[in-house]
């Protein structure tokens, strides 16, 4: 089964972080996804900008709404996520908190009920 | 990341939050910073065991407020504090203090904490100093490293800001609609000279002031959190993330400038650029321009170019003719000339250039400008009087560096014309 693994963390707190802290974490990730990509597991792995650049749709009277920000002010904020396959929720939840370990933000583990793979040139890939 | 520097870091993420609901209710800038530095010694103590509360900045107002009553009933009665235990069993009670302090309060807090720092009396000495040590809680040691002078004297000039921004009266009530705007126009541009301190070096180490532009980008996340909608501040982030994307390649090996055309643009930040031209667009959806939006799409127009040769100089001449209407100033036409140097010609950029001399004339970039466009049009005399007038204003080594390298060029191709003849 797939599985998405959504990150959530106060925005406030992960964007004081110094560079250093920030390639270290990522380092640290990186082996564990590695290790799942060797195992052909690994999905895509997306981080997202501050939710300062975020823009959100709802509906109004008399049509859609654009606005800024997030829909919910909440005090943690999705940041990013992983998409990967596991045999059983327990094998995803150990992968999880190996890519987790030692940060202090919140994962949250939802089963993907479809998933189709799309398709994005690789030169808009590489532009991003 | 270790408890300790995990805990530190949720600190300075909830500062000017709780700094700044703590000045609501003590009314008084030192009280409000001496109940949150006891409530951070608190949450040192107890956080590790306990693990972090659910929102932080909460249980720090709540046990901050809490521990300046303390003390002050304890200094009248001589009672004993309570136990660390029951005042960090507070998750009932932090719950619904968040939820009475609804995101508008909060907002005109920190809106409230960030415009004191920006008081219309306080020169821009201060506005910093007093805002890296209010808003961002940078200790005393560490503002007194950037600005270079001793530890002694910041202490000194940031009790002054203090002292003349609690006497102005700022008042304590939410503020209407055009006065919030108003404030928030006046946090902005201190955000801005904040960034300005870290970014154009007026003397000193570049590596001691990289902080002062993270802080300023950081203080402008925080704006345009309580702003989502506010396309200048989407402008000012985006300008000052573009703008610092090139940080890495804007001083060689040895510290001197390398110009904007030269720089190796492998080592810009693509992460800070996609931001700020995603910012950007965002702000232009508005259609409200301002200058810091046409500054960040100046910037953008030069963090998509992969060379400097497919730099868009006529749109970039463009925007700062914009910019020049919107806030007219000699130095926006100093640019503008420069723009229009790249786009046109340096005939037409020269006779921009020479009305300003007067205003400009003890401003080092004017002096540097007006030199390269002379050497270009083959004014070797002229060239080099202004070179050496432009070096003789250079603030830092790495400015004059730069154009003793231009003089050193300008001489070099005065000697092969000589040659030649």
């Amino acid at each position: 089964m797939l599985y998405a693994i959504l990150c959530y963390h106060n925005e406030d707190f992960v964007t004081s972080w110094p560079k250093e802290e920030d390639d270290a974490v990522l380092a640290k990730r990186g082996k564990v996804t590695s290790e799942l990509a060797a195992k052909g597991k690994m999905g895509p792995a997306i981080r997202l900008m501050p939710t300062s650049a975020a823009t959100t749709i709802r509906n109004g009277q008399g049509g859609d709404l654009v606005l800024d920000g997030p829909f919910a002010e909440t005090k943690e904020q999705l940041l990013g996520f992983y998409i990967l396959e596991g045999d059983s929720l327990e094998e995803v939840i150990e992968a999880a908190k190996r890519i987790k370990e030692g940060e202090s933000c919140t994962f949250e583990i939802r089963p993907i009920q479809i998933f189709k793979k799309g398709v994005i040139s690789e030169e808009s890939l590489t532009a991003s | 990341m270790s408890d300790i520097a995990w805990i530190e870091k949720a600190l300075i993420g909830a500062r000017p939050q709780a700094v700044g609901a703590l000045l609501r209710y003590f009314r008084d800038l030192d009280r409000a910073e001496e109940a949150f530095q006891e409530a951070c010694l608190r949450a040192l103590r107890t956080w590790p065991q306990k693990g972090p509360p659910r929102d932080p900045a909460a249980w720090l107002i709540f046990v901050g407020r809490n521990a300046a009553l303390d003390s002050v009933r304890r200094d009248s009665r001589n009672t004993e504090l309570p136990e660390d235990a029951a005042i960090s069993n507070l998750d009932d009670a932090e719950t619904e203090l968040s939820e009475r302090l609804d995101n508008a309060q909060y907002r005109d807090d920190i809106l409230r904490l960030m415009f004191i720092c920006c008081h219309p009396d306080l020169p821009a000495t201060q506005q910093i100093p007093l805002a890296l040590r209010i808003v961002s809680g940078l200790s005393v040691q560490q503002i007194a490293a950037a600005f270079l002078v001793n530890e002694k004297a910041m202490e000194q000039r940031i009790t002054r800001a203090k002292r003349r921004v609690m006497d102005a009266n700022v008042p304590f009530e939410a503020p209407g609609p055009a006065e919030r705007a108003e404030r928030v126009g006046a946090v902005a541009a201190m955000i801005y000279l904040v960034f300005n301190e870290g970014y154009s070096s007026s003397g000193g180490d570049a590596h001691m002031r990289a902080p002062l532009c993270e802080e300023a980008i950081r203080l402008a996340r925080l704006l345009l959190r309580l702003f989502p909608a506010e396309p200048e501040i989407m402008g000012l982030l985006a300008l000052m993330l573009l703008q610092h994307a090139r940080t890495p390649s804007r001083l060689d090996g040895d510290g001197n400038i390398v110009l904007l055309e030269n720089q190796d643009r492998s080592l810009w930040s693509r992460d800070k650029i996609s931001e700020g031209l995603a910012l950007v667009e965002k702000a232009m959806r508005h259609r409200r321009p301002g200058p810091y939006q046409v500054q960040a799409a100046i910037a953008a127009l030069h963090g998509r170019a992969t060379h400097a040769e497919e730099t868009d100089w006529a749109q970039i001449s463009l925007l700062y003719l914009t910019l020049e209407r919107m806030n007219p100033s000699p130095v926006v036409t100093l640019n503008r000339a420069v723009a229009v140097f790249k786009a046109t010609g340096a005939e037409q950029a020269l006779n921009l250039v020479k009305p300003l001399e007067e205003r400009l004339s003890s401003y080092f970039y004017f002096h540097g400008v007006h030199g390269a466009l002379l050497k270009e049009l083959g004014r070797v005399d002229e060239a080099r009087q202004a070179f050496n007038r432009a070096i003789s204003l250079a603030r830092t080594p790495a400015e004059a560096a730069h154009i003793r390298q231009q003089l050193d060029a300008l001489e070099a191709r005065s000697e092969r014309l000589s040659a030649a003849q």
